[in-house]
């Protein structure tokens, strides 16, 4: 459909897509109500995952399935979704901000010769033109952005737009036009799972737990990642801890770490520089536990508790345990 | 092997940043200027390729107005071997794509096997330079790399990028450009010999009439920044441990509904 | 008058800020604990080229001249006195009379690698008896053949133990005085050599100080630095260098007290309110700023301003102080302190890097040296008491790092002449008439 938003799937390579398409998908249905199509690369999508993106309120699904797109290569796919893009003209083209699209989106736009908005928190339609905001130096400012033609290629930070409602039972057609492959000068050569911590992923979780150099070393994390258990919350680290050594760097949290934008973020003996700032200040709910009532973070804190952290992680476990058996 | 490597340079993250008049840019009175630290991982990341090849050249490229030969010269004193600063008003209000554009052209002129960028700049965080010079060169890429190794004859590299729940590892054949991730390396300092021997290296200028082309008008444009809103007060839970830890998880269900 | 530091000398010092910053000042409190030496960090310094910073490229050092020394050992001490201490030895008492007054056989052997970084060096002139006193040698190197036979022991000796390198100085001709001394170089494990005791100290505590005992040490002829009779000359030499680097070295750890000061005024909260925010704090704030900015970037026509505005600082300092202990109200306090430690700051590094430049220019700078020190000394230890007395109660544990940088302060004032010996020096001088600045 001429003028289509269209939103990029990202999804959890097993054929369904993430819950943070509904974010996207959500937006792009407020801005254009009802042009809103779901444009899904993938080896495999799964008949749930098709249903879940009409649910949320694509319009159309096009389906670009291929054995080539995985694992995902930006040549790849460009190739095939500038295809597609000429021949559909969409007005809009938006994606989460995940590592792949961050890639991804930045090549179209160059093959498309038109602008990107990357990271955006925030989008208004003025007349004809859509104007973009997006965080920048460290997120200490915001920067208004607009597109000299169209399509508007942007990516939207997550867990920061509200997510389409599902509607059930809602259905949508699904396409699946001829992929266009290019010949990969990439050669996969292997995939290293992370061990898992059972946590949910940092960007993506609702609730994340912070430790900083509060922690005292790599062993005092267990208390947090239990917590993390009870109440369902990914757990990050600050640069200081990480620089140490406690933790791995895909935890940190901050500038030059992981962008996150949670409804509820905890952080305990986080001094809060602003390289960490930047990476969480878009939080809904920031509390900070804290021995030191001059840290910086007790500024930007909705709760704070001026407290040793080692007594109140127990404390608020056993706290939140109890409120969830009620 | 000769390794290109682009760099910006950008406030330093702890610097107040103020905009300026226009309404559009920031006010760079005062502004303490560093490499963006990314750019740095692409440089060490270069500069270790060379050293573990025992030979090869490292060109340090940069797009911006005067004040970034300082910049240059840092990488000239961690060792790059010599510098080309896109230098042109023309560029003044160059997005990633006139930007990407500029210096894809030098990488004709230059003929690099590699490629090497910082995952994102810390001023605009736009990470999307690295990705618009691949596809506008056409070589392969890899974003967010956490190691590399060239193969011996120097016809391909082996990658690792980080992605969502682990790295995924690709052959790419060379030329190709990369884009450096934290973690891939600790970017060194530079020695006082390396400062001291960073003036005798060249630092071309290039103006956008030497490129060939006229650079094109940007595709994305600053409306204007504006600072962020201001968060309302917190709020300091007093008491002992037991009873605060009460009331917050209290005031987090009931009052802010964050749980 | 040129005071602007070049383009170069800025990379260093951001270099070394960013170094000293991320490397040194996190483990400074546990060195200083531990009294451990930081071969790690000491070891990343001579990386950086920081250990042969006077002597040229050829002889393994980095040659980046005296004033980047100053510079960069400011940076340094700010972070940490004892890697200070260590660099300051290297450079200044050891580096430089062996480039100054050896052979090139001897800066091969002696001088290359301590200048590049791989080993230490160490400079043994004070003895247990006798103090600033280096005309009163009771260490004695007899001839022996193609030797000298060393006997006798050196006590305070900066790195004595981590040495590979002792600048050893000793009679050879007893009835001659001061002009009967030479200098030798003894390696680490020649029998004869051993280091007897370390002590425990106030301050600078991750460097270690050594009493180093000769025994019947025999030391080849070929390692006799100068000529026989030359080691006053030498040692002397070496001293007025070392002088001008324990200025820096006074001026970093002000400087470093001073900061954290600074942030604590903006941070610690009364009435409500960060102390930094009230009016009188922000003035002040803003004119150390100036002030500081001034020094600094070096600008001729800005340090007439702070040299007018030091002066003026003072006054209106030693008027306010008549009134001290009368309760002026803890804001105001707070604001003439900092006030003070900015232009005594200032005033120090003004006189030490005039030293430096002296000495960078091939000039006399002995008495621009001792000025240097004596002043930079004196106002480390003011600025430290009162960078104490800002942070109130606070200051006097050792949660914060005012603490260390007053205790490592005090040695600025004894070692390398005490401040009472810099007033001889500088009053000999004055007095000669070889000093008109004075």
């Amino acid at each position: 459909m001429p003028n289509a938003f269209w939103c990029l799937v990202e999804d959890d390579r097993n054929g369904s897509p993430k819950k943070v398409m509904a974010e996207v998908i959500g937006e792009a249905s407020r801005l254009a109500p009802g042009r809103a199509e779901a444009v899904w690369l993938t080896d495999k999508a799964s008949e749930a995952g098709l249903k879940q993106l009409a649910e949320w309120g694509a319009a159309r699904v096009l389906l670009l399935e291929h054995a080539a797109l995985a694992p995902y290569r930006s040549e790849v796919w460009v190739a095939a979704a500038a295809e597609l893009a000429a021949k559909e003209a969409p007005k809009a083209i938006f994606a989460p901000v995940t590592s792949r699209q961050r890639e991804f989106v930045a090549r179209l736009a160059a093959r498309l010769g038109v602008g990107l908005a990357a990271d955006s928190v925030g989008f208004a339609l003025e007349g004809d033109t859509l104007v973009a905001t997006r965080p920048v130096y460290a997120g200490k400012l915001l920067s208004k952005v607009t597109w000299a033609k169209a399509p508007w290629v942007a990516t939207l930070r997550p867990n920061v737009f509200r997510p389409a409602e599902t509607q059930t039972g809602k259905t949508a057609p699904v396409e699946r036009p001829a992929v266009a492959t290019a010949a990969a000068q990439m050669k996969f050569v292997e995939r290293r799972e992370e061990v898992s911590t059972g946590l949910p992923e940092l960007t993506e979780a609702e609730t994340v737990i912070s430790g900083g150099r509060g922690m005292k070393g790599p062993e005092n994390y267990v208390i947090l990642e239990e917590l993390g258990r009870v109440i369902g919350a990914a757990v990050g680290a600050s640069r200081a801890a990480v620089d140490a050594g406690w933790r791995p760097h895909r935890f940190q949290i901050g500038q030059t770490g992981r962008t996150i934008s949670p409804k509820l973020y905890l952080g305990f003996g986080v001094s809060g520089a602003i390289q960490h700032l930047a990476g969480m200040r878009t939080s809904k709910v920031i509390v900070a536990v804290n021995k030191d009532p001059e840290a910086p973070i007790f500024k930007i804190a909705d709760f704070g508790l001026v407290a040793d952290l080692f007594e109140v992680v127990p404390e608020l476990t056993k706290e939140f345990k109890k409120l969830l058996e009620k | 092997m000769k390794i290109l490597v682009t760099i910006k340079q950008v406030p330093d993250t702890a610097t107040q940043v103020k905009i300026a008049a226009d309404g559009k840019s920031i006010d760079t009175t005062g502004v303490t200027w560093i490499v963006s630290p990314y750019d740095e991982f692409a440089v060490e990341e270069a500069l270790r390729i060379k050293e573990k090849r025992g030979q090869g050249e490292v060109v340090a490229v940069s797009l911006g107005p005067d004040r970034v030969k300082e910049a240059l010269r840092s990488c000239l004193a961690m060792g790059c071997d010599r510098a080309i600063h896109l230098n042109d008003p023309a560029w003044a209000a160059a997005d990633t794509l006139a930007t990407a554009r500029a210096l894809a052209a030098v990488v004709k002129q230059e003929g690099p096997q590699l490629v090497l960028c910082g995952r994102q700049a810390i001023d605009d965080d736009m990470g999307a330079v690295t990705a618009q010079l691949a596809e506008l060169l056409g070589w392969p890429c890899a974003y967010w790399i956490m190691e590399e190794a060239i193969d011996a004859d120097g016809k391909s590299v082996r990658a690792a990028r980080q992605v969502e729940g682990g790295l995924e590892v690709f052959d790419l054949p060379l030329p190709a450009v990369l884009a450096a991730q934290k973690g891939l390396n600790e970017p060194r300092y530079p020695t006082l010999k390396g400062i001291m021997g960073a003036k005798k290296k060249e630092i071309r200028d290039v103006k956008a009439a030497d490129l060939g082309a006229a650079p094109e008008p940007p595709q994305l444009s600053i409306v204007g920044l504006q600072a962020l809103p201001p968060r309302p007060p917190g709020r300091i839970i007093q008491g002992d441990v037991p009873t605060a830890v009460k009331e917050l998880v209290r005031a987090l269900r009931e009052d802010a509904k964050a749980i | 008058m040129r005071l602007e530091l070049t383009g170069e000398q800025q990379m260093i010092q951001a270099t070394v800020r960013e170094f000293a910053d991320a490397q040194i000042r996190p483990i400074a409190a546990e060195i200083d604990r531990d009294c451990r030496f930081p071969h790690e960090t000491v070891k990343g310094m001579g990386e950086l080229g920081l250990m042969g910073m006077v002597i040229p490229e050829r002889w393994g050092g980095s040659g980046a001249g005296a004033v980047a020394y100053v510079v960069a050992l400011e940076e340094i001490a700010r972070a940490c006195a004892s890697h200070a201490v260590v660099m300051s030895v290297n450079n200044s008492l050891y580096g430089d009379p062996l480039y100054r007054f050896g052979t090139d056989a001897q800066r091969e052997q002696f001088l290359r690698p301590v200048a590049s970084g791989h080993a230490h060096g160490c400079f043994a002139l004070t003895e247990p008896q006798a103090g600033s006193d280096a005309t009163n040698q009771a260490t004695i190197a007899s001839r022996d053949g193609d030797h000298y036979v060393l006997t006798g022991r050196k006590r305070f000796i900066t790195t004595g133990r981590e040495a590979s390198f002792a600048l050893v100085f000793g009679q050879t001709d007893r009835a001659r005085g001061h002009r009967g001394i030479s200098a030798f170089v003894v390696e680490k494990g020649t029998p004869g050599f051993t280091v007897a005791r370390i002590e425990d100290k106030l301050g600078i505590r991750a460097s270690d100080t050594a009493e180093l005992v000769f025994d019947d040490c025999r030391v080849p002829a070929a390692n006799r630095l100068g000529e026989e009779g030359q080691g006053f000359r030498i040692a002397l030499s070496a001293i007025d260098g070392g002088r001008v680097g324990i200025a820096a070295q006074a001026v970093g750890i002000a400087a470093g007290a001073y900061e954290r000061s600074v942030a604590y005024a903006r941070e610690r909260r009364s009435f409500g309110v960060p102390i930094g925010e009230h009016q009188m704090v922000q003035w002040m704030l803003a004119d150390m700023a100036v002030a500081i900015d001034g020094a600094r970037v070096g600008i001729a026509a800005q340090a007439v301003g702070i040299a007018a505005g030091a002066y003026e600082r003072s006054v209106a300092y030693a008027r306010e102080r008549r009134s001290f202990g009368v309760p002026i109200g803890e804001h105001q306090m707070v604001q003439w302190m900092l006030a003070d430690m900015a232009v005594a700051i200032d005033g120090a590094r003004l006189l030490t890097l005039r030293a430096a430049a002296l000495k960078e220019a091939g000039r006399p700078f002995g008495t621009a040296a001792a000025m240097a020190k004596l002043f930079a000394a004196e106002m480390a230890m003011k600025v430290t008491t009162d960078a104490i007395q800002v942070h109130g109660g606070y200051g006097f544990i050792k949660d914060y790092e005012v603490e260390r940088a007053f205790r490592d302060a005090k040695i600025t004032q004894l070692y390398e002449g005490t401040s009472q010996i810099q007033k001889l020096v500088i009053a000999r001088a004055v007095l000669r008439g070889d000093h008109d600045r004075a």
